[in-house]
């Protein structure tokens, strides 16, 4: 039994304010489903060029989607959320990226072997057990990002591990895929999509929940970005990868927060997510204290009742044809205002189901009884509880718009509550850059695969798998110790893994071997400010600028500047009399502290710059402020 | 071979055999490189015999090669139950009676594992369980006829079709549905619109042009469309209800004569040729776009006439025809001959032996055009009249399909060449039509601005 409670005193505290114990004594687990587009000519399944992007479109097209059987004949719990939605869902294309095969689900053509090859390089790296038979799968998506309402995606191999820290990080599966669409907008019952990156060559990597504090979960996030980049043959472009993060507590459930693409914001997202599913267990907890169960009395319309409120936007949006409904919520007195994240109440999590689901998305989209804000009278609240049967302290809430929509709104707002009971449902998760998350859809199973019957398994042969392993390039652990075993300290290293400069680090350092220390040419290769591929990699420059360096022609700062050829070194007299001179230009000091880094700012732009060392320019500063 | 391991052979088969584990069997498969955990589902027959397929955990399928098997440990049994969940059909006394015949096709469909493919399902329960809006549309009553591909319909299969729609009339329904495969949707079309003639109520044919297994099937719209006009519209003709647009509109109403596939895989493939639609059905109604249609009657009189003598066949000419196709379609007994021409309807010279032979022989010889659009006119060019003189028989602007099925059709009334003609050039169901309207031919060229503008502006 876990006695330490982290939240005891304060149920939301902010990020940073909780230590690796308090996230173990939650029992935090993280595991993560990164998703790398890959630096293919074309798309997955058809023939159309990948890795355009528009903003402009020449046609439209209308779907609407609906619910079909797995091949074990279930229906999937999303594909039924999203069925209710009533979605009108609207393709923008462009004649130029999208064909019939991505806009009218015309059949595949067959797989493209550069983005399957690469998968498979990939699938090596992560030391997982590759299949001998790629089988494409349909996978359901019926939020309408991919318009045949499927993706087509297979496994390539289970089953692996990357090193982590002390230990490892267990890599569940990887599957090659076609990417979705852009969305650009989701208002009402209209949803619009771009869809330029459909079809996109994908994989999906899915680690097991072996991360144990947000920190962690962007850390490994990191680790497999620069594992797949050290291919090069993924995107790197913004959205090129988004990481859907899979959070849980103990005694919560898997909750997925969806296209996660920034490793800042990553952390904050897992730690306010895991905080709203041990909020959700403290609400059940007193839910079960006081002997509450889930309400079912269904919501009635109350427009007659709220015709003539004060409360102005209520008023307005009745008179512009809107019905109301209001449903009570028996046993939940009190707990709506419940913080779950902070800054947000259990009620946000029943507003979002309404915003989502039903398609009620203008802000505020429920009025609460127990709050105060909006302005209806005591006298209209007894109304709309006499229409309820609704006894005095019952908190009831208001829903409007369109009286089908109401309705969807009331029973959701019932299953909600009914969850509520249950604990934590099993969500994916929309991330909100001030880090909290908000509903987004019922998290889909297993359910939703499908056998794709328009193309035949393909075999992954033995000399296939050879060829690239032979090939496979030097993963990013296996880079770090490398650098580590000649000497290189772990910041340098860290950084120099990921960059471009890589090679030619060791290009160099074989060739000098011992008469050169690996960390000063790491620094140095890491400190040019030119990161041009093109002249960093140009080995005989630097083989130059090694020899002046090592001959005493020129100083390392000469090599932080931009330009092919590197300023002389000064001697020490003549930097002095330079110096001298430049400091006899200045104003006269005022504030000694603010004055030395300004001047100091000055001298390194001036013509003393890569030409003498800022540690004696630094010195002989201090000396003549002191001076004054 | 025995459902046990369905699909399977070879050593495949052993090693399945040998670990005593079935298809449906929850596995661990060991290899060399670690373990596989999963369901063994059967094998598709097309696929090669060296491949386990296990269903993983996370719903998705992989294929482990034999000879990586070290063993595979039995753990338990889950069989796949695919079904559609049946629910009974509601009735409600003030909707029409609808009558829907199944011939085949992926109007509902479900997981073949044998092929791998997909083969149709048909139930009114199954129906109602994956459409329920139909309940709010009509009284349904389904009757499986077939369950075929749609090449593989044939005569036989459109005499029985033709039977059973006369006898479903005949029991007071008030619009008859025929869910058929696509692809001969429209030969299937034009010969019921011979063989039933003054039907007084709507008989319309549907299908789909993506299987049902799939979120963005055309199958429901197109099925609930297709049983809204059989039950609520007037217009008593043989049709056929499938998507107008791209997008998940409408469907149009096309005539059995009229219409053609012509897309291998667009939803909007149907259309008709030289003409307009009937008009066009969404969920506010059906909507016509003309008048001169046959109006539904409240009797039951329907003209039953199946006889058709299938030695008919469709030539379909190109440049360079040697006289031996025409010659040996003569010398295998076949009755008829369609020829499709170039142009206004035309063939080379080299074929005249044949055909003055076909003549002589008692072959039935009729022009058609392979442009599908426009008029077959045989005296603006010298071929044209000597093809004449040979018996060739112009059909105006009867499609290639139609003429053949309604060749069939008049020499199963008659083996006069004299009355097969004038059955054949009489029109019965628009299948001739005395004139080309200017909007009757509009393939827009993409490309053309004004063409590009008019599809930015609407939903394609």
């Amino acid at each position: 039994m876990h006695t330490h409670d982290p939240l005891k005193e304060n149920r939301t505290p902010r990020y940073g304010e909780l230590n690796r114990a308090d996230y173990a004594a939650l029992g935090l687990m993280v595991g993560l489903e990164v998703h790398q587009q890959l630096k293919t000519t074309r798309k997955l399944f058809c023939r159309c060029p990948a890795g355009h992007r528009f903003n402009s479109h020449d046609a439209e097209i209308l779907r609407h989607m609906r619910p079909t059987l797995s091949e074990m004949g279930e229906y999937d719990g999303t594909a039924l959320m999203e069925f209710k939605t009533r979605k009108e869902i609207i393709y923008r294309i462009r004649r130029e990226t999208v064909c019939t095969y991505e806009m009218d689900d015309a059949p595949p053509f067959e797989i493209d072997d550069d983005a399957l090859d690469v998968a498979l390089q990939i699938s090596a790296l992560l030391g997982l057990r590759l299949v001998d038979e790629l089988h494409i799968a349909r996978k359901q998506y019926l939020d309408g990002s991919i318009p045949a309402g499927f993706q087509r995606t297979g496994i390539l191999g289970i089953d692996g591990a990357i090193p982590f820290k002390e230990g490892r990080v267990g890599v569940r599966q990887l599957s090659i895929e076609e990417d979705s669409c852009r969305e650009v907008s989701d208002e009402g019952h209209t949803r619009i999509y771009r869809a330029d990156r459909l079809g996109t060559p994908l994989i999906e990597v899915v680690t097991e929940p072996d991360m144990r504090t947000p920190q962690d979960g962007a850390a490994v996030a990191q680790l497999i970005r620069d594992l797949v980049r050290a291919t090069g043959r993924v995107r790197t472009h913004a959205g090129g990868a988004r990481q859907d993060v899979n959070v849980s507590v103990r005694g919560g459930v898997r909750n997925e927060i969806k296209g996660v693409d920034s490793y800042k914001l990553m952390p904050e997202l897992i730690h306010n997510e895991a905080l709203r599913q041990a909020n959700l267990l403290h609400v059940r907890s007193l839910l079960q204290a006081r002997g509450a169960i889930a309400p079912t009395a269904p919501g009635v319309e109350v427009t007659a009742q709220l015709r003539q409120t004060p409360c102005d936007f209520l008023r307005e949006a009745i008179h512009g044809g809107a019905a109301v409904h209001a449903v009570a919520l028996p046993g939940f007195e009190g707990l709506l205002s419940h913080p779950i994240q902070p800054g947000v109440t259990f009620l946000k999590e029943i507003a979002d189901r309404v915003r989502v689901i039903a398609c009620l998305d203008h802000r505020p989209n429920l009025i609460c009884s127990e709050d105060s804000g909006p302005n209806i009278s005591s006298g209209e609240w007894g109304r709309v509880r006499r229409a309820l049967g609704a006894k005095r302290a019952e908190p009831i809430l208001l829903v409007w718009g369109p009286e089908r929509d109401c309705r969807t709104a009331t029973q959701e707002v019932l299953n909600r509550a009914a969850e509520a009971l249950i604990g934590v449902p099993s969500e994916t998760r929309q991330a909100f850059a001030d880090g909290t998350t908000g509903f987004e859809r019922i998290l889909p199973g297993p359910e939703r695969m499908y056998p794709d019957t328009d193309l035949p398994p393909i075999t992954i042969t033995p000399a296939r798998i050879a060829r690239l392993k032979a090939g496979l390039p030097e993963p990013p652990w296996a880079r770090r110790e490398r650098l580590l075993s000649v000497g290189v300290g772990l910041d340098l290293a860290e950084r120099l893994i990921r960059h471009a400069a890589y090679d030619l680090f060791w290009a160099l350092y074989d060739e000098r071997g011992e008469a050169i220390s690996a960390q000063g040419l790491a620094s140095l290769l890491l400190d040019r400010r030119c990161d041009n591929p093109a002249e960093i990699s140009a080995l005989s420059w630097w083989r130059a600028q090694l020899d002046a360096l090592q001959a005493g022609r020129i100083i390392p700062e000469a090599l932080w500047m931009k330009g092919e050829v590197s300023p002389e070194a000064l001697d020490e007299a003549a930097a002095r009399d330079l110096f001298e001179a430049l400091l006899g230009s200045a104003p006269a000091p005022l504030n000694l502290e603010a004055e030395e880094a300004a001047l100091m700012g000055a001298l390194m732009n001036s013509p003393l710059r890569g030409r003498a060392r800022g540690r004696l320019i630094r010195q002989w500063l201090r000396q003549a402020l002191e001076a004054r | 071979m025995s459902d046990d391991y369905k699909g399977y052979r070879g050593a495949t088969l052993e090693a399945l055999r040998r670990f005593e584990a079935r298809v449906w069997s929850e596995v661990r498969v060991e290899t060399e490189a670690g373990a596989f955990e999963g369901l063994i589902l059967p094998r598709s027959e097309t696929a090669d015999a060296d491949h386990l397929v296990l269903k993983l955990i996370s719903g998705y399928n992989v294929g482990v090669h034999h000879a990586r098997i070290l063993n595979i440990e039995v753990r338990g049994r889950k069989v796949a139950d695919y079904k559609i969940p049946e629910k009974e059909f509601p009735k409600d006394a003030g909707k029409p009676r609808v009558k829907l015949f199944g011939t085949g096709g992926t109007i509902a469909s479900r997981l073949d594992y044998r092929t791998g493919a997909v083969i149709p399902a048909f139930s009114p329960g199954e129906l109602y369980g994956s459409v329920p809006e139909l309940a709010d549309v009509c009284n349904l009553e389904t009757e499986k006829l077939y369950g075929v591909f749609s090449e593989n319909m044939g005569p036989a299969e459109w005499q029985g079709t033709a039977r059973a729609i006369a006898q479903a009339i005949k029991e007071g329904v008030d619009g008859v549905v025929i869910g058929h495969g696509t692809d001969t949707m429209h030969h299937t079309a034009a010969v019921l619109s011979f063989m039933l003639q003054d039907s007084p109520v709507p008989i319309v044919m549907v299908g789909s042009q993506r299987s049902s297994d799939r979120p963005s099937s055309d199958a429901a719209l197109n099925l609930i469309n297709a049983v809204r006009v059989a039950g609520h519209s007037d217009i008593a003709e043989i049709m056929v209800c499938m998507f107008g647009p791209t997008s998940d509109r409408y469907d149009l109403l096309h005539r059995g004569t009229r219409v053609r596939k012509m897309h291998s895989s667009y939803r909007s493939t149907f259309r008709t040729i030289g003409d307009i639609p009937l008009g066009r059905v969404d969920a506010d109604g059906v909507q016509a776009f003309r008048q001169d249609y046959k109006r539904r009657r409240s009797d039951r009189e329907v003209k039953l006439n199946t006889a058709f003598d299938d030695r008919v066949s469709i030539v379909y000419y190109y440049p360079n025809m040697k006289p031996d196709i025409i010659d040996s379609l003569i010398e295998q007994g076949y009755k008829g001959i369609v020829i499709a021409g170039t142009g206004l309807g035309h063939v080379n010279k080299p074929l005249y032996p044949a055909l003055a032979r076909a003549r002589a022989a008692g072959v039935a010889v009729y022009m058609t055009v392979q442009t599908l659009w426009g008029y077959v006119q045989m005296y603006v060019y010298e071929t044209g009249r000597e093809l004449m003189d040979l018996g060739v028989v112009p059909c105006a602007n009867m499609l290639p399909e139609v003429a053949y099925v309604k060749l069939g059709w008049a020499l199963g009334q008659s083996q006069d060449l004299e009355e097969v003609k004038r059955i054949m050039l009489t029109p019965i169901a628009s299948e001739i039509t005395p004139r080309e309207p200017h909007d009757g031919y509009l393939v827009f060229q993409g490309g053309v601005p004004e063409v590009n503008r008019f599809i930015s502006h609407h939903w394609k």
